[in-house]
């Protein structure tokens, strides 16, 4: 069984995951050292999913509880959907590090600590009245403490760099030494640093130098015993060329790929917005793709520009997070009425107000299905992983285009920043969209740009087309010609008309990610809990449980056959990082007993937690263990399963 | 600027077949109007014509204009027009805003479109009031309006449109009234202008702030009240008999009388448009002790926004393969290849 797998890699059986998280302070550079560790990992063929975590302060005082920034990341020889509950190695460059990451590590796993930030400041700053290495208090772990400071400040000597700038190659020291124990090669990071400090070949060998220092150390110190190498082999994918990839990356690829199945150039407004900015840097990097990239003066201007090129014939689209998104509502009201082709992508965050800037949450989905005046219909689609998010963002535009009206693209604080392994698509392979803009006349002598098409859409109407000149702003609209109108029916069939072509947006049948449809228990979630859901579910079917995964990818309108798929469970179980918003939609929407599994720390699920919830529902049956979860034990799926 | 071929147009084809819907002696008639007889004179095609409001009466204009048109949200229209401009450098668009859309609730987005310099026409109709709300005083009304927000009379101090474009970085700044005669040729010098062109018009809302222009609005005695200034011409108004001299001890302008033609004798400055200290002192100069200050006060093109933009766009896609493809497997990657046994692996 994989669940009997150990995954300490001091054991020597070679487990099929690895969880590792590196820590320290937000100056020590462990957003790259991830980074590079996580590409040097799919380089070497694991499947992966990696956790970057930090704080929303840019500079936070060094050293402190509050300045930590960590990236975890999971790999393995089997598939991975999350960065994994509990870290099997944590990497403590500080005392402070060491306090906030240390209760997650497995009992039995390794810590690696550097002794030379273990100064009495330091582990004041940390809260330490005792240094933990000399208290006993780690005992539960084995504990790999020396000094890594003095080590790289001696790797980099011939470079002359003084202590300050030697110090900064710390974090290549540790990917050295990460590198050697999981036998990865040096090469990509040498690469890497080499096209990174082009104009500073000093600073680019040093790094290198450092890099190598922790690599030897690995090997010097596994012939005196303590650590031991790993080789985790390839995961067995389907043949085809990869790359890892950031959700924010992929909804920037994917609005450039949709944009072109559009055959549209691409108008992005956007207002920089943690953690949205991201999609404005990638795209300001593709002006070629046709893009205009446009910093606004805030997030109103923002939508507004992009729904002002959308009139003007391109695709709008616009990107920011919670707050953002609350300011660009009334312009979104305006795209509804005006019915123009726009995309709105909500990278949430936790909320209310600035809330956590920097941690996840899915608190924004009433606000993207009801969250404007009137009666405001607008279609929504959610991504759940970093590669998801292409295809999102493609079938964001897609409907966008096809059915003149905004659409919301959900996202998530975690999708934005993790990366995974992603088989690179073939553009040829999706069907086109392409515009169509109106070019004469339709309505014989007259001009009608609210006469619908089949799908209910109106006809696109480019300024600068001659003979069909016209007006359009947010009244009300008469049916057909599109003057204002304030008329009592004309109101009600308006106001049907875009209720009915947002419901009758077609998108594919619901289906079951893992399960049947029917039976005892159907977990329904959406957006970046899939990871978790799935293996959880995965798990608990591997102990015999009778529970499915279900995951919704269109938000609104919901698949026509969901109603149904819910009603043939017992039972219907809805996780989200939110109070329950998504359960209420269900509830409202099918009269079905959704039961809220909600989570609202900024962290996303661990398996764990759902295991344990959905073996609540099984209490009493035999086979059930109740939703424990041995400690060993990474989100493996069991191998009967795959059998 | 934008219309390179000429075309020919009456003022009746600028009109719209919806019927007006402003009170009857509304200051917004007589722009309308101005507007419709300035367009042909430009040659304007008025497929390439597209007009942009915000909300307030002033903003219904597009509606009446036999053009493209876009009445978009309160204070949103600056924003809005950036976006059209930027997908379509090609069209010609005119801003309609009012002094509470443009300056109160839109006034962020109002200073950006002129600090950017996007190459637009900005009408601001100022009537120092909100006509559509119902008559509650603006960021323009005089210290002491009366109105139902501010039954004992606001207390606020006005804000001055063009002294906020100017400082705004505008970089054509005029003014005109709403029965002018001269309004046109505002109009056609804004259009001249590459670059956002701010004209601040002064407009009668007969029903809530009725002839709060009359001091210098008014046919009566308008050449002791209006300054119009041409560029290299003379600052001279009452018939020629006073002038606008510099003070150059408290570098302030002053009003200084001229002897029959002998202006330069009194020091009588010549209007340079190009001169923004010039602008400054213009758009400052109080009505009262002085003429208001109506017609070009500064106009001195630099590079337009859209320019930048698209010049930015070339440099920065020069010698790149737009080929998406290749673009999704940039970066390291690496080949699964295909297995020469299948193994009973997991499900897809
Ligand atoms: S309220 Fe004033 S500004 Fe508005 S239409 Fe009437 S007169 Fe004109």
């Amino acid at each position: 069984m994989a669940t009997s797998a150990a995954t300490r890699p001091q054991d020597t059986d070679i487990p099929e995951a690895v969880v590792v998280r590196f820590a320290g302070d937000s100056g020590d550079g462990m957003q790259l050292t991830g980074g590079q560790f996580t590409l040097s990992t799919a380089l070497a063929g694991n499947d992966l999913a990696t956790f970057p975590d930090f704080p929303a302060e840019i500079r936070a005082p060094q050293g402190t509880l509050f300045g930590v920034s960590a990236f975890q990341i999971n790999f393995g020889s089997r598939e991975i959907n999350t960065a994994g509950d509990a870290p099997d190695v944590l990497v403590a460059m500080n005392p402070a590090a060491l306090k906030v990451n240390i209760a997650a590590l497995k009992p039995g796993g390794l810590v690696i600590i550097d002794t030379g930030e273990f100064t009495k400041r330091n582990l004041d700053k940390a809260k330490y009245d005792v240094s933990p290495l000399d208290d006993g208090s780690l005992a539960k772990w084995d504990v790999l403490a020396f000094d890594i400071s003095a080590l790289t400040i001696e790797a980099v000597k011939p470079f002359g760099l003084g202590n300050k700038d030697a110090l900064r190659s710390k974090n290549m020291w540790t990917l050295g030494l990460a590198l050697w124990m999981f036998d990865r090669p040096r090469d990509p990071v040498h690469d890497w640093l080499r096209a990174k400090f082009k104009n500073k070949p000093d600073i680019a060998n040093a790094n290198i130098a450092a890099l190598d220092a922790g690599h030897a150390y690995g090997e010097t110190a596994e012939l005196s015993g303590p650590i031991k190498q790993l080789h985790l082999p390839p995961v067995d994918s389907a043949p085809g060329l990869y790359r890892t990839i950031t959700g924010a990356e992929a909804i920037s690829l994917g609005l450039v790929a949709g944009a072109q199945l559009a055959e549209l150039p691409m108008f992005f407004g956007g207002y920089p917005i943690t953690p949205a900015s991201a999609i404005l840097h990638h795209l300001a990097r593709l002006k070629e793709f046709g893009v205009t990239t446009f910093q606004a003066e805030d997030e109103i201007a923002a939508i507004c520009a992009a729904i002002g090129a959308s009139y003007a014939g391109q695709l709008g689209v616009t990107s920011s997070s919670g707050p953002g998104i609350a300011l660009k509502t009334e312009a979104m009201g305006l795209a509804i009425m005006t019915e123009l082709p726009l995309v709105i992508v909500n990278s949430q965050r936790g909320g209310p107000s600035t809330g956590l800037p920097t941690k996840t949450e899915q608190s924004d989905l009433y606000q993207a299905v009801y969250g404007r005046n009137g009666d405001a219909p607008m279609p929504v689609v959610s991504c759940s992983s970093p590669s998801d998010a292409f295809e999102c963002a493609i079938e964001a535009c897609r409907i966008a285009v096809e059915y003149m009206t905004p659409v919301m693209l959900l996202t998530d604080g975690y999708i934005a920043n993790a990366a995974e392994p992603w088989a690179v698509p073939d553009p040829a392979s999706y069907t086109p969209f392409p515009a169509k803009f109106l070019q004469e006349k339709n309505g014989g002598d007259t001009l009608l740009p609210y006469k619908r098409d089949a799908k209910g859409a109106r006809p696109w109407i480019k300024p600068g087309t001659p003979d069909l000149m016209h007006r359009i702003g947010g009244i009300e609209k008469q049916v057909d010609t599109g003057h204002i109108d304030y008329a009592p029916d004309n109101h009600q069939a308006m106001t049907d008309a875009r209720v009915s072509k947002v419901l009758g947006v077609t998108i594919p049948d619901q289906e079951v990610a893992l399960g049947q449809p029917g039976g005892k228990l159907a977990v329904v979630g959406w957006g970046s809990t899939f990871g978790p859901i799935h293996q959880a579910v995965r798990r608990s079917r591997a102990k015999g449980l009778d529970v499915s995964h279900i995951h919704v990818r269109h938000i609104w309108p919901l698949p026509k056959n969901l109603g149904e798929l819910l009603h043939s469970y017992d039972n219907v179980l809805v996780p989200e990082m939110n109070t329950g918003q998504f359960k209420t939609v269900l509830r409202d929407q099918y009269l079905v007993d959704a039961q809220p599994l909600t989570k609202t720390s900024g962290q996303p699920f661990a398996i764990a937690e759902l295991e344990t919830a959905i073996g609540r529902f099984f209490d009493g049956i035999e086979g059930n263990e109740g939703g424990e979860v041995s400690v060993n034990d990474t989100q493996l799926p069991s191998p009967e399963l795959d059998a | 600027m934008n219309a390179p071929v000429k075309f020919e147009t009456t003022l009746k084809d600028w009109e719209t077949d919806q019927e007006v819907r402003w009170c009857p002696g509304c200051g917004d008639y007589a722009i309308l109007k101005a507007v419709q007889r300035t367009l042909p004179q430009l040659g304007a095609n008025p497929a390439n014509t597209v007009f942009i409001s915000g909300i307030g009466c002033s903003s219904r204009f597009p509606y009446y204009m036999e053009s493209y048109g876009f009445h978009t949200i309160h204070g949103r229209a600056p924003a809005l027009a950036t976006g059209v401009k930027l997908a379509n450098p090609e069209l010609d668009i005119w801003l309609v805003t009012g002094d509470g859309d443009g300056l109160s609730i839109g006034g962020n987005h109002m200073m950006h479109v002129l600090r950017r310099n996007v190459n637009i026409q900005i009408m601001l109709f100022n009537n120092e009031i909100y006509g559509l709300t119902k008559g509650q005083a603006s960021p323009t009304s005089r210290e002491g309006t009366k109105s139902p927000s501010t039954p004992l009379g606001s207390y606020d101090r006005p804000a001055n449109p063009c002294a906020f474009a100017l400082g705004s970085g505008a970089r054509f700044v005029g003014r005109g009234f709403d029965v002018s005669k001269n309004l046109p040729d505002v109009l056609k010098a804004a259009h001249a202008h590459q670059g956002a062109a701010f004209i601040e018009i002064f407009q009668n809302c007969i029903v809530y702030n009725k002839d709060v222009f009359e001091d210098f609005a008014a046919p009566k005695g308008a050449e002791d009240r209006q300054l119009w200034l041409v560029p290299g011409e003379p600052m001279l108004f009452a018939k020629g008999t006073k002038g606008i001299a510099l003070d150059t001890q408290k570098l302030a302008l002053t009003v200084v009388d001229v002897a029959g033609d002998n202006w330069q004798d009194a020091g009588v400055l010549v209007h340079d448009a190009t001169n923004r200290s010039l602008a400054h002192l213009l758009v400052e100069m109080p009505f009262g002790p002085f003429p208001m200050a109506l017609g070009v006060l500064y106009d001195d093109p630099r590079p337009t926004f859209e320019t930048a933009v698209i010049e930015e766009r070339a440099r920065s896609s020069a010698g790149k393969d737009a080929n998406l493809a290749k673009l999704l497997a940039k970066g390291q990657t690496w080949t699964v290849e295909e297995k020469a046994q299948q193994s009973d692996g997991h499900p897809a």
